[in-house]
């Protein structure tokens, strides 16, 4: 067996148990890491994959920036006790059932696609910095400027829902 | 100019009566809307005079005259057309001249009404004429169904002209529906043409050199039998025929020269001149004609066994037409299509004079039309008296008057048919002339057995009721005259030589056997002898006439018209509105407004069940959504 | 290595997403579930990207290179969606003091 294959196995196993974790734990900054457990086995895969810019990128921004907004709010909002009310047992059943029938239903379905068997390309150079960033700057220059846009948008829409309800106060 | 190319102004004149005075009832006053009423029926009338020496010049041939296409789909063309023979001129100038008549006599008869009413009245006379008219115009079938619903309509608008009145209504209504069971065997027989055909236009039926019906030659046919059947259910709605005759009696409800209107020149002949008009086809079915005859014969004796017995002297009247009705259809019935047509004319002469000297009587009596409330009423009403006599005198078959000849006609071809028929004919006649008699003496003679107030205001009509009386009287004196049967008279039948190109195709296949000219003058001799000792008796038995109590079950019975009504009313009225009731409880009710609502209902509650869905949260909206999308994959994945 | 593995180990995790959202109420857990929903799907994309690789042509980058550049562009709407997101919950929370997922019935009315 090959050291990608091991590798391959390894973080798949690791990702699946970090999901679990997430939705299994009760305290919110458990799931927190969790996902942070995730995050790293995806980015560990995409480096598997030689998609090394995404890895990075998944890391900063999902990793850092992403998951540490979350501690934030959590801690903030000092949710780390376990205060979440017990949902209906049947909605949780519904949900569990309902899900676990999705991914049956999709594997079952793909499992025989006939593209289901292709392997895979390795050593391409195209996850690599350079020519992702020669293609996001010569092809999509206009998409990643509007993004910055949107990011503002974001920002003022985080701030103006976050801030104190002032303007009723003032009035 | 051809009086001809004119035709189409006989029934426009009375449309465009009906017209202005139908809208300015309420506007004209009651002189201008009986004069502009009468006035167009009077140049109608001249019309159809100017049309009938057309009709009865040399060389006429029958013309049709199509004006524009009525019906016009896929291989289906109906025009509306008219078409003129000598038939269709007697009819014109028996609606128009006897209409004219009626006009006349209804502005001094309806001028207690109001203002607006008289013109209704007199707009709904005139549409009634103008039906009438269509109808014995009309070039085809459809035409001459238009004419005869208009006048179906116009005789329940009139009948219940005075719709106060809780039973005018319901007679009206029964006419009506009478009437709409005819018409339901008249419309099947026009859709049986057109799908055998392809028309029913009389010119491409009976066209003597090339109509489709005139070629056929076969007797009895299914489709020819079955066509003439329906027809005749037809003409038993229209001229009351056992057994839908009996809106005629009730039809009474309606203003007395309605009554005359509706019997003697418009409406109750229709059936007669559909026949007549169609005579080639009924001439290609003798076992319809046979039961035509039947009919008209049982229709005759039926009528007249009531007549013995009423007391209401328009309901006499009034049976005594549907008797009369009865005797046409024999004439029909035996062949005799020129008789039944000439004993129409002479019928619409006396029956008219009968009805309008009624209402004169009615008027003189303050609307009492009781007989036995009456009596002695021959020295206060001189005119009324004598003309109702010689009404009485022609409906009664005395010669010389119109009805022996017309009805003498009519039994002899009977007779040459079968004795058994003439033997129940003259048995009827005698009825009649005893019915009449009594009618007569019940009225006219005796003492007076009303009110004294009655008696005080007693009086005879004005001029314009009279002189109509008096026309109408000549008429029944004399209109016999234009068929004098060959007994008397060589050649003298001049209604059966001017109506003798309209029935020529049939006479090739009804053979009427002559009748040796001995048994017919001992049969005519015989039969006047009997019918004047019957008069003489009826009239001595019922001058002196003093209300008796004394009933036997027969009376009863004939009193109570032999409770047809009732047997009607159990018969059919009762069962058909149990099953409807019943239909409506069950299948109205339970099914049809039971799928409504359940719809109604299913969705009502489908929603309430569903809006719990609604819940807004967001998990649930999460959970269905995903089930959503498991069935979307589903089907598309795995149903290929 | 076969796509397959990839397809299903995205779908795993895809659906422990799904049923953690379906399951939880904390709502910061539903949005964390959502998060993993999307890497879900970009680890996919990614692993798409490596099925074929066509060579670059004149009308633009290779497809696999646009895979990627769709990855980067999700993260970046995920980075500004989650910013928002989470300023909506602590809006929710400073408003009922609660995170509840149930409390959002709001639409309802």
């Amino acid at each position: 067996m090959e050291i990608t294959h091991i590798l391959f196995w390894f973080l798949s196993a690791l990702a699946i148990a970090g999901a679990i974790g997430v939705i299994a734990s009760k305290n919110p900054i458990y799931s927190v890491l969790c996902l942070v457990i995730v995050f790293f086995a995806i980015s560990g895969h995409y480096i598997l994959m030689n998609a090394q810019f995404l890895a990075i990128v998944n890391i900063i921004v999902y990793a850092g920036a992403i998951m540490v907004l979350f501690l934030f709010v959590i801690m903030l909002m000092n949710l780390n006790a376990e205060t979440e009310p017990v949902k209906n047992i049947y909605m949780k059943m519904a949900g569990v059932i309902s899900g676990l029938t999705l991914m049956i239903v999709l594997v079952a379905a793909l499992a025989h696609s006939e593209n289901a068997n292709v392997v895979m390309r390795a050593g391409t150079s195209i996850g690599l910095t350079e020519s992702l960033g020669k293609a996001l700057f010569n092809n999509y220059v206009v998409p990643f400027e509007i993004s910055s846009v949107l990011f503002l948008s974001a920002m003022i829409g985080a701030i103006l829902i976050g801030k104190k309800d002032s303007a009723t106060e003032i009035k | 100019m051809d009086a001809i190319q004119l035709i189409y102004l006989v029934p426009l004149l009375p449309l465009l009566g009906f017209i202005i005075n139908g809208l300015g009832r309420n506007a004209l006053s009651k002189s201008v809307t009986g004069f502009i009423g009468s006035a167009v029926i009077f140049l109608s009338f001249c019309l159809s005079v100017w049309i009938f020496f057309a009709v009865s010049s040399e060389g006429f041939t029958t013309q049709n005259i199509s004006y524009f296409n009525f019906i016009d789909v896929y291989k289906l063309h109906i025009p509306f057309e008219f078409q003129v023979d000598q038939l269709t001129s007697v009819f014109l100038l028996i609606i128009t001249g006897v209409g004219f008549l009626i006009h006349v006599y209804s502005v001094s008869y309806m001028k207690e009404e109001s203002q607006s009413g008289f013109g209704r009245y007199f707009s709904y006379l005139n549409l009634f004429v103008f039906s009438m008219l269509i109808l014995v115009l009309g070039g085809n079938y459809v035409i001459m169904f238009i004419g005869w619903e208009g006048v179906g309509l116009c005789s329940y608008l009139l009948i219940g002209f005075w719709f106060k009145d809780h039973a005018n209504n319901n007679a009206a209504k029964k006419a009506f529906v009478m009437n709409r069971i005819g018409d339901m065997g008249f419309l099947l027989a026009m859709f049986w043409m057109v799908s055998l055909y392809g028309t029913v236009s009389y010119h491409d039926l009976y066209n003597s050199d090339n109509g489709i019906i005139t070629a056929l030659s076969t007797i009895n046919s299914h489709a020819i039998v079955g066509i003439t059947l329906l027809l005749f259910v037809g003409a038993m709605g229209k001229s009351a025929q056992i057994p839908l005759y009996t809106w005629l009696p009730d039809a009474m409800a309606g203003p007395t020269p309605v009554s005359a209107l509706i019997h003697a020149a418009t409406m109750v002949t229709a059936g007669i001149y559909m026949i007549a008009r169609s005579n080639i086809l009924y001439s290609l079915a003798p076992a319809t004609l046979a039961v035509v005859a039947g009919i008209g014969l049982a229709t005759a004796i039926f009528a007249a066994i009531i007549a013995l017995k009423q007391n209401d002297i328009k309901k006499v009247l009034a049976y005594s037409t549907v008797s009369q009705l009865g005797y046409m259809f024999l004439g029909l019935g035996v062949g005799a299509f020129s008789a039944a047509v000439f004993h129409v004319m002479t019928h619409a002469f006396f029956k008219a004079l009968l009805f309008l000297a009624a209402g004169s009587v009615i008027h003189a009596m303050g609307g009492e039309q009781d007989i036995t409330k009456m009596g002695g009423l021959g020295k206060k009403m001189k005119i009324t008296y004598v003309t109702f006599f010689i009404a009485t005198l022609a409906i009664s078959g005395i010669p010389p008057f119109a009805g022996f000849f017309s009805k003498d006609e009519i039994l002899s071809a009977a007779f040459a048919q079968s004795p058994v028929l003439y033997i129940l004919g003259f048995g009827g006649a005698l009825l009649t002339a005893f019915y009449m008699f009594r009618l007569m003496a019940m009225t006219f003679k005796g003492k007076f057995r009303g009110t004294p107030e009655q008696e005080h205001h007693l009086h005879e009509s004005p001029a314009a009721m009279t002189v109509p009386l008096i026309i109408l009287a000549i008429l029944s004196a004399f209109g016999g005259f234009l068929g004098l049967p060959e007994l008397f008279v060589n050649d003298g039948n001049e209604i059966d030589k001017f109506l003798s190109p309209v029935f020529e195709h049939s006479k090739q296949f009804i053979i009427i056997k002559e009748v040796p000219q001995q048994t017919e003058l001992i049969l005519l001799v015989v039969s006047s002898v009997l019918i004047i000792i019957v008069s003489i008796w009826a009239w001595n038995k019922y001058k002196k006439y003093a209300p008796s109590v004394s009933e036997n079950g027969l009376v009863k019975a004939i009193k109570n018209k032999f409770y047809v009504d009732e047997i009607y009313d159990a018969v059919f009225v009762r069962p058909y509105r149990s099953l409807s009731t019943f239909l409506n409880n069950v299948f109205d009710k339970r099914g049809i407004d039971g799928i409504v609502n359940g719809v109604g209902k299913t969705v009502n509650y489908g929603s309430r069940q569903l809006r719990l869905l609604q819940s807004g949260q967001v998990g649930s909206y999460l959970l269905l959504m995903v089930i959503g999308l498991l069935i979307l994959f589903i089907i598309q994945l795995f149903t290929k | 290595m076969e796509i397959k593995w990839y397809i299903f180990l995205s779908l795993v995790l895809f659906c422990i997403g799904i049923i953690g959202a379906l399951t939880r109420r904390n709502s910061i857990i539903v949005f964390m579930c959502i998060e993993l929903m999307l890497n879900s799907v970009n680890l996919l994309l990614v692993a798409f990207s490596k099925m074929h690789l066509t060579p670059v042509n004149a009308f633009g980058p290779a497809m696999a290179t646009s895979a990627q550049i769709f990855v980067f562009f999700i993260m970046i709407v995920a980075a500004a969606e989650v910013s928002v997101g989470l300023a909506i919950i602590v809006m929710l929370y400073r408003n009922t003091r609660s995170i509840d997922i149930n409390f959002l019935n709001r639409l309802k009315n």
